[in-house]
């Protein structure tokens, strides 16, 4: 009667999420494998304030799609308050949000969808510019001189002239009039907005651009700076970095000049986060294209549906079942020992930041480091939590100085160890000088290595790219899943070691 | 690969249970949740058989709370040996047998010694709940070390030797003597290096050994043979056995009792989730014996019953 109910109630999940999967692959069409290339993204900004209690006035650029992007969606999620776009000459389009009365932490959010123009738009048809030469003063001007004369001296036309005094600016000799101008550690922006300024000064019409790089799954993406300058009738982009010369294809101009991206009246501590994210055509094109009632609804509530921040979350979250799953076959039908039940695919999930065999390293290292300094406080005779304690600030000091060993050797990576859980592996150290000390080094390296492994497998499979994309495209595939662990709650049959544990008995 | 199923075949010929099976089909079905404490926690099931009049090593003191680790030593004083253990400890872990003392010293059964320093901190180690179950707070007991029968002396590397029976809703199933080896460090857990030998249920005579893996037929400490020996009180030993199902009420237990020189046979501890290395040392699994005392138990009423029907139906072949 229990295996029954199991069977039918795992019979149910799986054939729920079968048909799910199957309706919206082959019905909906929604892709099957992650796409190598689209051409649509998907732009948030998420602005926080906090409001005052009076009348609230939050004002931010949007982006305006120029060049080889346009905007080809966007909206406003704001409860309560009022929106008003303007264009803001010289500057790009400005939209404001007030309301009455806030109170509290107020939330507010753009949203745009973002597509690659077939035709790229030419902008020589903006009218001729003004020319806004800067009135420098005293040595000031005495530098901006010399650097535009050098510059002048071996350029051929204005097209170099702006290049050379941009590049005199970036490589700025310390103690040079660039260096001067410049001021102490330069931001990209003051140089972005101090070439602009020379550019003009040598007669050349110039501005400033902000923008930022589409990449897939950002969640905290930055604005760069970048120059135009108008020369032979039309506006030429001019790069401050390679970095941004490489991304020409995936820059998008937000604003221009050097004012603030956002500004708030009636509130304080305005902060903003931006996330980009590639969309899945297929998926947005169905949505948009078949207007059939009930497909519109279940991708508005699919987590296609969620801001950009949390899609990005759940592309994680979505994969830890298929972990689990992996840590449950391997603990139940094949009987690999490990320390802590889920230990193994939270190691995974660190494991996804800093790559597989950093992570083994690094993991290893911290555990080395906290098992000698739990063995040293063996001697001092500290009672638990106290000694507990004692082992987490150990192990946070020796990640802390990991990253920054990693880091000072150039290894990008030691950046992400950090992200280690912290009191897992503390918990992972005190069990493990138990087992140390109960059943010997053996039985403790047996099950140190065992969940190093499984935690490697775990984090094998959570890591492909189809994986990841199945279940976040896909998230009914997690019946499937549910099914399948049930079915392992029943398993009776041997596990793999303990075929061996009692092969004497197998005569 | 082929050796493997080979190998899988024959144990599920032979009825060797495996611990899926173990906790899916007795364990957790037989075994009530709200149970578990009353094995769980040896000062519990000490009152629950103190009230039942079964015999168990005496209660010296109790340690609950962080306070009293410091008078340990004056509580101590006036015993020279001692067994002091966590009351929820798991597998053996946090057990501490002391033999005797020397000068200012405890003397330990695997040969070390302690101060009284070392002993504060394994107590306040237990209270703290390093070894038990999920690491809750705990209670430490200290309780009368057991003179073990010189019958096991030839055959025992210090600390005491017990024996654990398998009991099915009152059925004792399969038995076995563990021994303490130098590599036990006097323990009688068999994942800690203890020898397990199974027993005869018929007759209370030891058969073949386990040590880790291997079947051996001498203590690799002593010498001497470890089969063949008849365990003296067996047939109380069987009857406590039955008796117990009564005791904790929980259908799947393995009971382990240690044989006292002065005192007989005592329980030590109950165990909901007992381990199957016990197959190993009787060369024989557990399902069959199971199966049978499941299908007999309709006609056994009385405790008389269910240890006639073990003696007779689990006697071993080549005893």
């Amino acid at each position: 009667m229990r295996q029954l109910h199991l069977y039918a109630l795992s019979g149910v999940l799986a054939a729920i999420g079968c048909g799910f999967f199957l309706y919206k692959l082959l019905i909906l069409g929604f892709p099957m494998r992650p796409e190598a290339r689209t051409d649509v993204w998907r732009v948030e900004v998420q602005l926080q304030f906090e409001a005052q209690g009076g009348p609230a006035r939050v004002s931010l650029f949007v982006p305006t799609g120029t060049g080889g992007l346009t905007i080809v969606d966007q909206s406003f999620v704001s409860p309560g308050y009022g929106i008003v776009t303007s264009p803001e000459p010289g500057h790009g389009m400005r939209v404001t949000y007030s309301i009455r009365e806030a109170h509290g932490t107020q939330s507010l959010y753009y949203r745009a969808v973002v597509e690659r123009t077939r035709l790229p738009q030419d902008p020589s048809r903006d009218a001729e510019p003004r020319l806004e030469p800067p009135d420098f003063e005293g040595a000031q001007r005495l530098a901006a001189e010399s650097i535009t004369r050098a510059a002048r001296q071996r350029s051929s036309d204005s097209a170099t002239l702006a290049a050379l005094i941009l590049q005199s600016l970036r490589d700025a000799p310390r103690g040079g009039e660039a260096a001067f101008l410049l001021g102490p550690q330069p931001s990209a922006r003051r140089i972005a907005q101090l070439a602009t300024q020379l550019i003009q000064f040598a007669g050349i019409p110039a501005r400033v651009v902000n923008g930022i790089v589409l990449a897939p799954e950002r969640r905290d993406a930055h604005f760069v700076h970048w120059l135009q300058v108008h020369t032979a009738g039309r506006w030429h982009p001019l790069y401050i970095t390679e970095a941004e010369r490489e991304a020409t294809e995936a820059l998008l101009p937000w604003w221009r000049g050097i004012v603030p991206f956002a500004e708030v009246s009636g509130g304080s501590e305005l902060s903003h986060t931006i996330a980009t994210s590639r969309s899945y055509e297929l998926a947005t094109r169905t949505a948009l294209n078949q207007q059939r009632a009930l497909e519109r609804k279940l991708i508005e509530f699919s987590l296609f549906g969620l801001p950009l921040q949390s899609q990005a979350l759940f592309r994680t979250l979505m994969v830890i079942p298929v972990g689990i799953l992996i840590l449950v076959v391997l603990r139940n039908i094949v009987g690999v020992k490990t320390f802590g039940t889920f230990m193994p695919v939270l190691i995974a999930l660190a494991f996804r930041q800093t790559g597989l065999v950093w992570g083994i390293a690094f993991f290893s290292l911290v555990v080395a480091i906290g098992l000698a300094a739990r063995f040293y406080l063996e001697q001092l005779k500290l009672l638990l939590v106290p000694r507990l304690a004692c082992i987490v600030i150990v192990v946070i000091l020796a990640i802390a100085m990991l990253t920054v060993l990693s880091f000072r050797l150039g290894l990008e990576r030691g950046l992400s160890i950090g992200l280690f859980p912290i009191v897992i592996l503390t918990m992972t150290i005190e069990r493990m000088t138990l087992v140390w000390e109960e059943r010997g080094a053996a039985e403790a390296f047996e099950q140190g290595l065992g969940s190093l492994a499984v935690g490697t497998l775990c984090y094998l499979v959570m890591k492909a790219r189809i994986v990841e994309h199945l279940f976040f495209v896909f998230p009914e595939l997690l019946f499937v899943v549910l099914a399948a662990t049930l079915l392992i709650g029943r398993y009776s049959g041997y596990r793999l070691t303990e075929i061996y544990r009692f092969r004497a008995l197998a005569r | 690969m082929m050796n493997w199923l080979a190998t899988r075949r024959a144990l599920a010929r032979d009825g060797v249970l495996g611990i899926n099976r173990r906790n899916a089909q007795y364990t957790l079905p037989c075994n009530p949740r709200d149970r578990y404490p009353l094995v769980d926690d040896k000062l519990l099931t000490k009152e629950l058989a103190a009230r039942a009049g079964v015999a168990v090593p005496e209660l010296y003191g109790v340690v609950e709370i962080q306070r009293e680790v410091r008078h340990v030593p004056e509580r101590l004083a006036k015993y020279r040996d001692f067994v002091v253990k966590p009351a929820r400890g798991s597998q053996g872990d946090g057990i501490l047998v002391i033999t005797g003392r020397a000068h200012e010293l405890y003397r330990v059964a695997d040969g070390s010694v302690l101060d009284d320093e070392d002993m504060c901190f394994h107590v306040s180690n237990i209270l703290s709940g390093v070894y038990s179950l999920g690491g809750q707070t705990d209670k430490a007991l200290i309780e009368y070390r057991v003179n073990f029968d010189p019958v096991f002396e030839a055959i025992t590397h210090r600390g005491v030797p017990d024996v654990r029976i398998i009991v099915y809703r009152g059925v004792p199933i399969m038995a076995m003597v563990r021994l303490p080896t130098r590599l036990s460090g006097g323990k009688a857990n068999l994942h800690q290096g203890a020898i397990g030998t199974g027993v005869d249920i018929a007759t209370g005579k030891t058969l073949t050994a386990v040590w880790r893996t291997e079947i051996v037929s001498e203590h690799p400490d002593t010498g001497n043979p470890v089969s063949g020996v008849r365990i003296p009180h067996w047939d109380t030993l069987l009857d406590l056995a039955a008796r117990s199902y009564e005791l904790t009420g929980l259908g799947y237990q393995g009971i382990d009792i240690v044989l006292d020189r002065d005192k007989g046979p005592l329980i030590l501890e109950l165990n909901a989730r007992p381990g199957l290395a016990i197959q190993i040392a009787n060369q024989a699994g557990l399902g069959p014996r199971l199966e049978m005392a499941e299908r007999e138990l309709p006609n056994l009423h009385t405790v008389a019953q269910r240890v006639t029907f073990a003696r007779e139906r689990f006697a071993h072949a080549r005893a």
